[in-house]
């Protein structure tokens, strides 16, 4: 396959970037897309360029390290990652427009490449159960529904990978937050820190500059792991309760 | 002339500071004996974590909570991403939950056993004991581990051992386990008690009067290269898969952090030890980044084949059945399809030497369904295999309900690692190493689902406990600054080599070296190993390094975000790396688990063990750079489980 | 908790919820209430009397219907401000576009924020045209509202006005309801489907029923 790339070069946080053209060729259709850029890549290093700079670590759709926007779609046209994405699914001759995360709260480092730090920082505020080391009491000592242990799963599957922040048209973080708070919000285990974390994370998503949701289902859409938009009504849910619990204290 | 294979011995380790004792007693004498550090004064320490997996983060946030300033870092851009995450079949622990017979001594001695009597009996023993409390506390913070109806935690058998005592999440264990710990560390994170540097790569180690206190890292973001200061420092780096190249690590594992610091004065044990897993989604063409795993749960009701005719290219579906051999079963009648890990993996590289592998370059064998389809019916297959299944088509473009998968051995785990005491300590007093970036659980084969009980093991119980010593012994060290002679030196090294890299431009990239060293490693030092290829192996890769410092290309500068940069650092470390290794393989004229030696088998072409001359771990000693390491010798006692020779037939 | 309402982004969206479902109720009643507009001039201008005595002789004339502009104010208010407030906040949060445009989400989705101008618009212009009487084409007869509706409707502007803000009204409905459930967090993946229908059938009703007048007025049912 002989294609033609667009690339966001983009060469620091501070610089201006702008959309560079590329060709390449002898494209296998069994490469993944990292491949592809792989390619490119050793072609640029030897032309005497710089490479394309891109995020991407284990290769297997799980690390949630890789984020780009291929053709407008976050992860591309398939419902995976790009690391799953492969090249069968685009044409000989295409030309392909490879742009990364956009979103103030994903300030851009170097061409594709951003920072997603206020992730961590959203987890950071409440994603998480007190339980230090050595304190836990005997597993089967709390049972759990398994209803709830598939729901609580069903939300935990999320990578962290950014693509519902990218795809949402008001780079709001909630279906991410949601996920989490969900997660541990159902658990027993989670109970004692219910309402703090989800008024915590709130509040974190908030100051980290993401914006509100209003309901595009494109984070949905756009999940490579498949959280669906309901999480998000989930959230509310407790985000109500929680406010409303707090407002009595 | 004296080469690099002409290597001598040295003093063997006597002292691993393993209590005496009954072996179930042995874990509690140690706690006891070690000196604690008085809470108000934990504070005052601080310790390096390096890495954010299974053991780095579950130890620094357990470090953090004891009260420890912890400083830690990842090259990922998050903690969270740690290559733990990748781990999808489960982890062991010997609750005993099913009532089928499980017990600490037998979770012990599966292990040992599995191992190929080439791990230490007490820290074994220790890991079974502490795999009961993992999954208590992985509950309590969230874990959403497999529930049956009743709400109790499910668990499975995996792995070949006749026990049910994996616990797991879907297929996404490890990246439930470690998100556990990950939200772990962010607590501590916003506490303020860690002090957490993502994109930040360890590239040295700064040992000051003999004792590691800091480390050199850079900045993947501004490039900016700085020193960081401790009391102790923990390496929790991982394996040294990817010297391989392709392999089923991440794409940015690597081992330079271990390297630099078996070059500062950490033996390096049994670097040759690594594991090829079986079922791995085989390469389709030089493009190839990385190989992807399916899960060994797979060999459960999968059967596996190669055609009996070498070169026959016709479709799987036109071969009829008196034209296959279904090889596994053949020769291994009593476990067949279900042999360990080691064995399966062989058995499929013979069978693709002998000609008769199938698929692009005749690198692979088929792993067919449709006996099980046709027993169960496909919608069982689909329940418990669905998203393997869907994985399998997603990369391969082939529906593996109606054409067999296929699948081909890819480099796993390395089971050597930095040589380290009953307390996790190095050679090199205050560095300590846990998780799969030390070499001591797991002997010379792992068995499934035990990497991410030995991670936690290490992180949550371990090394808090064993620290402590080390810090209450070394109470007041004296400050380091940039200003010390020492660090100034480490510093300037590390420049130094960060420039010449950028100042070779030659016309090589780094990948085509990484490419290069890593075929010459999986030929001669991958799946089976001979005097001659490894000898050719240690010919070859001084001559690459010589290239590769001649005619190395990395484009941009320092000062900068450059994988280019990031990348052909990790190779100059891979080629020392790769040169121990190969050594180790040809000093060890055995054969045991992972490491099968030609010219040491069975006259069935089994792994012959030589327990007389081998019953020890091999610990190096560097010398220099291409120059003959030393060997230390750590014999191996088995009090509790006798060695035997493997048989699965 | 006022205070934690309208900090966050999710609070917010609550208010507009709360205040949109306020004002959701208020048009069935007003949709009504003008259906009756095709059973005569003394029916609906009867009708329009009662509603300034409902309530008495507890509330004084006027009061109740003054109680339910207030309370419509206040949700209107609320909406819009939040409606504001929310979209320069989701603007900053992606400053730049992509390159690369593809159509994005439901046709309804996307017109929230201009249909919802456009409603806001709409309104000060009814109120004007229908109750104060300020830009009323023809002489508007306090009392007499049935004449001053077929006034309305007799001028080819006032059709195009208010059938163009009732489609529009239409849209927002649909995902304004919907939406309004997932941010109350009474949206289940079981209730999912009963919710959109419900949305999209007050949508339709709502639309058809408002529409029905100035239809009425140009086919001269009603004259």
């Amino acid at each position: 396959m002989k294609l033609t790339l667009r690339v966001w070069r983009q060469k620091n946080a501070d610089a201006e970037g702008a959309m560079s053209t590329y060709e390449v060729d002898d494209i296998s259709p069994d490469m993944s897309f990292l491949e592809m850029l792989d390619v490119l890549n050793e072609q640029l290093i030897l032309s005497g360029e710089e490479p394309v700079a891109f995020d991407h670590d284990c290769r297997e759709g799980i690390c949630g390290a890789c984020s780009l926007v291929i053709n407008g779609d976050a992860h591309g046209p398939e419902r995976t990652t790009t690391c799953q994405l492969h090249m069968r699914s685009f044409q000989d001759g295409d030309t392909i427009d490879i742009e990364p995360w956009r979103a103030s709260a994903f300030p851009v480092i170097k061409d594709l490449v951003v920072d997603r730090s206020a992730f961590d920082r959203i987890i950071q505020a409440g994603g998480y159960i007190t339980a230090p080391t050595g304190s836990a009491p005997e597993a089967h000592a709390t049972p759990v529904p398994k209803a709830d242990a598939d729901f609580a799963f069903e939300h935990a599957e999320c990578i962290g990978c950014g693509a519902c922040v990218a795809a949402c048209p008001n780079g709001a973080a909630m279906l991410f937050t949601s996920a989490k708070v969900n997660h541990l919000n159902v658990l027993p285990q989670g109970a004692p820190e219910r309402e703090t974390r989800v008024l915590d994370m709130v509040a974190q998503m908030d100051a980290e500059g993401f914006g509100g949701c209003t309901l595009t289902g494109e984070c949905a859409t756009a999940c490579p792991k498949g959280i669906p938009l309901m999480s998000i009504t989930s959230m509310n849910k407790e985000w109500l309760r929680a406010t409303r619990k707090a407002g009595k204290r | 002339m004296t080469t690099y294979a002409d290597y001598t011995t040295g003093a063997p380790v006597t002292d691993t500071k393993a209590p005496s004792g009954p072996i179930h007693e042995r874990w509690d004498k140690r706690r006891f004996e070690a000196k604690l550090v008085n809470p108000a004064n934990r504070r005052k320490h601080t310790v390096i974590v390096v890495g954010t997996g299974l053991a780095g983060g579950s130890a620094g946030a357990t470090l953090a909570e004891q009260g420890y300033h912890v400083v830690q870092f990842c090259y990922q851009d998050s903690p969270r991403r740690a290559h733990s995450i990748a781990a999808q079949g489960g982890i062991n622990a010997a609750k005993n939950y099913r009532n089928d017979g499980d017990s600490i001594h037998r979770l012990f001695y599966d292990t040992v056993k599995g191992g190929d009597f080439r791990a230490r009996e007490s820290n074994v023993h220790r890991l079974a004991q502490i795999s009961v409390e993992i999954i208590d506390q992985c509950v309590a913070q969230g874990v959403p581990f497999a529930r049956e109806y009743g709400g109790l935690l499910d668990t499975r058998s995996f792995g070949g051992v006749q026990v049910s005592r994996t616990f797991y999440a879907r297929g996404q264990t490890g990246q439930q386990l470690l998100l556990g710990a990950y939200q772990a560390l962010s607590r501590q994170i916003a506490a303020g008690n860690v002090e957490m540097h993502p994109r930040t790569e360890m590239l040295d180690l700064i040992v000051v009067d003999g004792r590691a206190r800091g480390i050199v890292a850079r900045d993947l973001v501004t490039g900016k290269i700085d020193t960081y200061f401790a009391d102790a420092v923990v390496l929790a780096s991982g394996g040294y898969g990817n010297v391989f190249y392709l392999s089923t690590n991440a794409m940015n594992s690597n081992a330079t952090a271990v390297w630099r610091a078996h070059r500062r004065g950490a033996y390096f044990a049994n670097p040759c030890f690594t594991q090829i897993h079986p079922t791995c989604i085989p390469r389709t063409g030089d493009h190839q980044s990385k190989l992807t795993l399916m899960s060994e749960s797979l060999r459960n009701d999968g059967r596996i084949w190669v055609p009996k005719a070498q070169g026959d290219t016709r479709p799987p579906n036109e071969i009829p059945e008196d034209e296959r051999d279904y090889y596994l079963e053949r020769i291994y009648p009593s476990f067949g399809n279900l042999v360990p890990r080691d064995i399966a993996s062989r058995a499929a590289k013979n069978v693709c030497d002998e000609g008769r592998g199938v698929g692009p370059g005749g690198q692979g064998v088929y792993l067919d369904f449709a006996d099980a389809i046709r027993r169960m019916g496909r919608g069982a297959v689909e329940a418990k295999y669905g998203n393997l299944f869907d994985m399998y088509q997603r990369i391969t473009d082939e529906d593996p309900y109606e054409v067999p998968m296929r699948i081909y051995p890819a480099v796993h785990y390395t089971m050597g690692g930095l040589w380290v005491d009953y307390d996790l300590q190095t050679t090199v007093p205050g560095l300590f190493a846990i998780g799969e970036a030390n070499f001591s659980d797991h002997g010379a084969n792992r068995l499934g689902a035990s990497a991410l009980m030995q991670g936690l093991a290490d992180g949550y119980f371990v090394l808090p406990a064993t620290i402590n010593d080390y810090l209450a012994r070394n109470p007041h060290q004296e400050p380091v600054t940039d200003g010390h002679p020492v660090v100034q030196e480490v510093l300037a090294e590390t420049e130094d080599r960060i420039n010449l890299l950028l100042a070779v431009d030659g016309d090589r990239t780094p990948d085509s070296f990484h490419r290069e060293l890593g075929e010459l490693m999986w030929e001669f030092c991958g799946m089976a190993r001979t005097d001659s290829g490894l000898r050719k192996a240690l010919e070859r890769i001084p001559q690459i390094r010589e290239e590769f410092w001649r005619r190395i290309k990395v484009p941009g500068t320092g000062e900068e975000f450059n994988q280019s940069l990031e990348k052909a650092n990790r190779i100059v470390d891979y080629l020392e790396l790769a040169e121990l290794m190969c050594l180790d393989a040809l000093h060890r004229t055995e054969s045991c688990g992972g490491h099968f030696r030609e010219e040491s088998q069975t006259p069935d072409g089994e792994a012959a063990r030589k327990d007389d001359e081998f019953a020890y771990a091999a610990a190096w000693e560097f010398t220099g750079t291409g120059e003959a390491p030393v060997l230390h010798k750590e014999d191996l006692v088995f009090e509790y489980v006798h060695p035997t020779q493997r048989s699965y037939a | 908790m006022a205070r934690t309402m309208w900090d966050s982004s999710v609070g917010k969206k609550t208010v507009m919820a709360v205040s949109g479902v306020i004002m959701l109720l208020y048009l069935v009643a007003h949709v009504i209430g003008n259906l009756k507009i095709f059973f005569g001039a003394e029916e609906f201008n009867r009708y329009g009397h009662w509603l300034r005595t409902v309530g008495e002789p507890f509330m004084h004339y006027e009061w109740t219907l003054w109680l339910v502009r207030i309370v419509l104010l206040v949700a209107v208010v609320a909406h819009a401000t939040s409606a504001y407030q929310l979209s320069r906040r989701d603007i900053k949060a992606r400053p730049s576009k992509y390159v690369h445009k593809k159509p994005r989400a439901s046709y309804a989705t996307r017109t929230m924020r201009w249909g919802g101008v456009i409603l806001g618009l709409f309104i000060v212009w009814h109120v004007l045209d229908l109750t104060t009487g300020t830009v009323h084409p023809g002489g508007f007869q306090e009392g007499h509202p049935y004449q001053n509706v077929v006034d309305t409707f007799s001028t080819w502007y006032g059709n195009v006005v208010y059938i163009a803000a009732m489609l529009a009204l239409g849209l927002h409905i649909r995902h304004g309801f919907w939406s309004a459930a997932q941010t109350l967090g009474v949206g289940s993946r079981t209730r999912d489907r009963a919710l959109k229908t419900i949305a999209n059938v007050l949508a339709l009703l709502l639309t058809a029923g408002f529409i029905a007048v100035p239809v009425g007025v140009m086919t001269g049912v009603v004259s």
